[in-house]
């Protein structure tokens, strides 16, 4: 009993950053329709940004983290700015192409930079701090992704429905034209939900970083956080943090009562299912046109 | 200009349609056919490795190019094919009767992904059959007593008839027929009512049901013809590679296929062709490229799918249609000389069309 519990503990954490990783992507299709495959990779890039910070130039962990999001959103706008936004109008695989390919360089870009070789994250406010909830040991560091992610959800939250930029955000994501005829920059738009989709997974880098280890191919994971965002359907967010939920608490569960090599396909054993059944995703606000 | 006058039926259905192009073909089909006697051993099988990449990329045009379904798992496809094809010629089955049965193993797994990927569209489609590669990967890596894991399996040289194809220029010839064979069923394809079928639903999946083109049959077929090319390059892939792993077949060959057609221009036979000799060769520029780039660059690992990255970025932004198209452009300034405009082949639409309701 005290092993399950532990077991859902650390599902659940790595569930929060496929979500969190997760939300990137949603964010972004909700509101430019375009879907990014390097997500993983910008929380891999997020990821570099944030080490160098704190271990090269010793900067205190949460100024690192801080300057890591600024940095990394600042490349997230640019991103947008300067080359996403001239293939509007090509086809949506044009899009699916490009962000691989921009993966593939990113990963490139920081084996190149950082070296290939696993890096250790350096010492957070969190390592070594244990809990004892009842007996079960409970890490501070998977604690903290959980709790991130939960701050991070109640931030989003406020931010989209109570300020003036989340809501043109919202308006420009449900209708960009009717939004734009309201009055709302479209494009400045955009480019900033690409600086937040970049924050958000840089978020998920640092946090995630301590329990994992620091290497250019952790963009991977962003395929199987395209997984969560499946499960969620593209369309909430909150849809696609229990997508990502869903799926850190099956691969945990898999690896520890299933045969080998059920670990890395239950995500997308689990997607292929959600796909057969809903093909528009479990919370999907998506409608069929009559003709 | 060169103006064509048709004068009788045949002249719709010749496959050349008119002499220039029978004689640069043929001088093409005679350049291939001489090439081994004049070139390097390792060079010859560049040259084969290049025809095997063609004729998946074929499979994959098929798929993308023609019925605009985006696969991201053509990769698991030539897994499939080259798996079966070795495990059964080690199991004693000739190379003839393998090489058939690989590409039907490939056909029945896309028939398989076919039925649930006739539900999605776009972007669904396209994570599903990444998901549909990984999962083969790790059958393959799990099915130990097929195909031996991590292990590998060594490839035996494939024979004909008894006479086992050892040589490089022998393994080049097989290629080079197996290729011309594909690029004459692919051609014949899309110039059938198939082929006009799946044209009609990559440009409006709407209008081609309404025009009472049945979507759930034609895009099985394609996704079962698709696969089953590809699983036939990868049967050839085995023996070009000669010792076969499942780290052969992972998400960047999938990639790599990917690349091929929409470097070489989506929807056309000749741009799976210029892809390829692009992906096959690059490689190869690289490795000739070390040499005069600095150290600290030419030795990173990762340059080969950075490379691959950004030429594949520059493409997307500069040249959506391709090399071919590019090599279609460059033809058309010069047929019409001084009255060229750049607006021939300019995209008429440039807003964004929304997927969300279909």
């Amino acid at each position: 009993m005290v092993e399950l519990f532990q077991l859902l503990v650390g599902g659940i954490a790595q569930g929060c950053v496929y979500g969190l990783i997760a939300l990137g992507f949603v964010l972004i299709y909700k509101a430019t329709e375009m879907v990014n495959f390097a997500q993983g990779d910008l929380m891999m890039l997020g990821t570099f940004v944030a080490f160098s910070c704190i271990d090269t130039w010793g900067m205190n962990y949460w100024l690192g983290f801080a300057a890591a999001a600024l940095a990394m959103a600042v490349f997230g706008y640019l991103l947008d700015a300067l080359v996403l936004r001239r293939i509007i109008g090509q086809p949506q695989f044009a899009v699916v192409i490009l962000t691989i390919s921009m993966g593939f360089l990113f990963r490139s870009f920081a084996g190149f930079i950082w070296g290939n070789e696993t890096l250790n994250f350096p010492d957070t406010p969190f390592t070594n701090q244990i809990v004892n909830v009842g007996g079960v040991i409970l890490s501070w560091d998977r604690l903290s992704i959980i709790l991130g992610t939960l701050i991070l959800a109640a931030l989003l939250y406020l931010f989209f429905n109570y300020t003036r930029l989340g809501n043109a955000m919202q308006a420009a994501s449900q209708n960009q034209l009717a939004a734009y005829y309201m009055g709302v920059r479209v494009k400045r738009i955009n480019s900033l939900i690409w600086a937040l989709s970049a924050i958000v997974a840089t978020i998920a880098g640092v946090l995630f970083a301590p329990i994992s280890l620091v290497e250019p191919s952790n963009g991977f994971y962003g395929l199987k956080a395209f997984a969560a965002a499946v499960i969620g359907g593209f369309g909430s967010l909150m849809g696609t943090v229990l997508g990502g939920l869903i799926i850190g608490v099956s691969e945990t569960l898999a690896a520890r009562y299933l045969p080998p090599g059920f670990k890395e396909i239950v995500a997308y054993l689990l997607m292929l299912v959600v796909l057969m059944l809903r093909p528009h995703g479990l919370f999907s606000t998506l409608q069929r046109k009559k003709v | 200009m060169r103006i064509l006058f048709k004068t009788s039926y045949v002249d719709d259905i010749n496959l050349f349609q008119h002499q220039g192009q029978v004689f640069w073909y043929g001088a093409l089909a005679a350049a291939l056919l001489v090439a081994p006697l004049a070139l390097p051993e390792f060079y010859v099988g560049e040259l084969a490795q290049i025809f095997i990449l063609a004729i998946a990329g074929i499979g994959l045009m098929l798929l993308i190019g023609y019925t605009g379904l985006v696969s991201l798992g053509h990769g698991a496809f030539m897994a499939i094919g080259a798996y079966t094809n070795t495990y059964l010629i080690t199991k004693g089955v000739p190379f003839l009767a393998a090489f058939p049965l690989a590409g039907l193993a490939a056909l029945i797994a896309g028939v398989i992904i076919a039925v649930p990927a006739n539900r999605m569209s776009g972007i669904y489609l396209a994570i599903a059959t990444l998901a549909f590669s990984q999962i083969v990967e790790q059958i393959v890596v799990r099915w130990e007593p097929v195909t031996r894991g991590f292990q590998g399996m060594p490839v035996p040289p494939p024979d004909l008839l008894g006479y086992a194809l050892t040589q490089g220029w022998q393994f080049y010839y097989l290629c080079l027929a197996v290729l011309a064979l594909v690029v004459l069923a692919g051609i014949n394809l899309v110039r059938s009512p198939t082929g006009r079928a799946l044209i009609a639903i990559r440009d409006s999946e709407i209008s081609a049901q309404s025009l009472g083109v049945n979507l759930f049959r034609y895009k099985t077929v394609v996704f079962a013809l698709s696969a089953a090319i590809t699983g036939l390059a990868g049967a050839l892939l085995a023996h070009r590679m000669r010792f076969i792993s499942p780290d052969a077949f992972n998400f960047l060959l999938s990639i790599q296929l990917l690349l091929m057609v929409v470097v070489g221009g989506l929807g056309s036979i000749h741009g799976a062709i210029l892809g390829a000799i692009f992906v096959g060769g690059l490689p190869q520029a690289i490795a000739l490229m070390r040499d005069y780039l600095p150290a600290a660059i030419a030795r990173t690992p990762g340059l080969e799918p950075g490379l691959f990255g950004l030429v594949m970025v520059l493409i997307v932004l500069f040249e959506p249609l391709g090399l071919y198209g590019r090599w279609l452009k460059i033809k058309a300034y010069f047929d019409v000389f001084p009255l060229y405009r750049r607006s021939t082949f300019k995209r008429q639409r440039s807003y964004l069309k929304t997927e969300r309701v279909r």
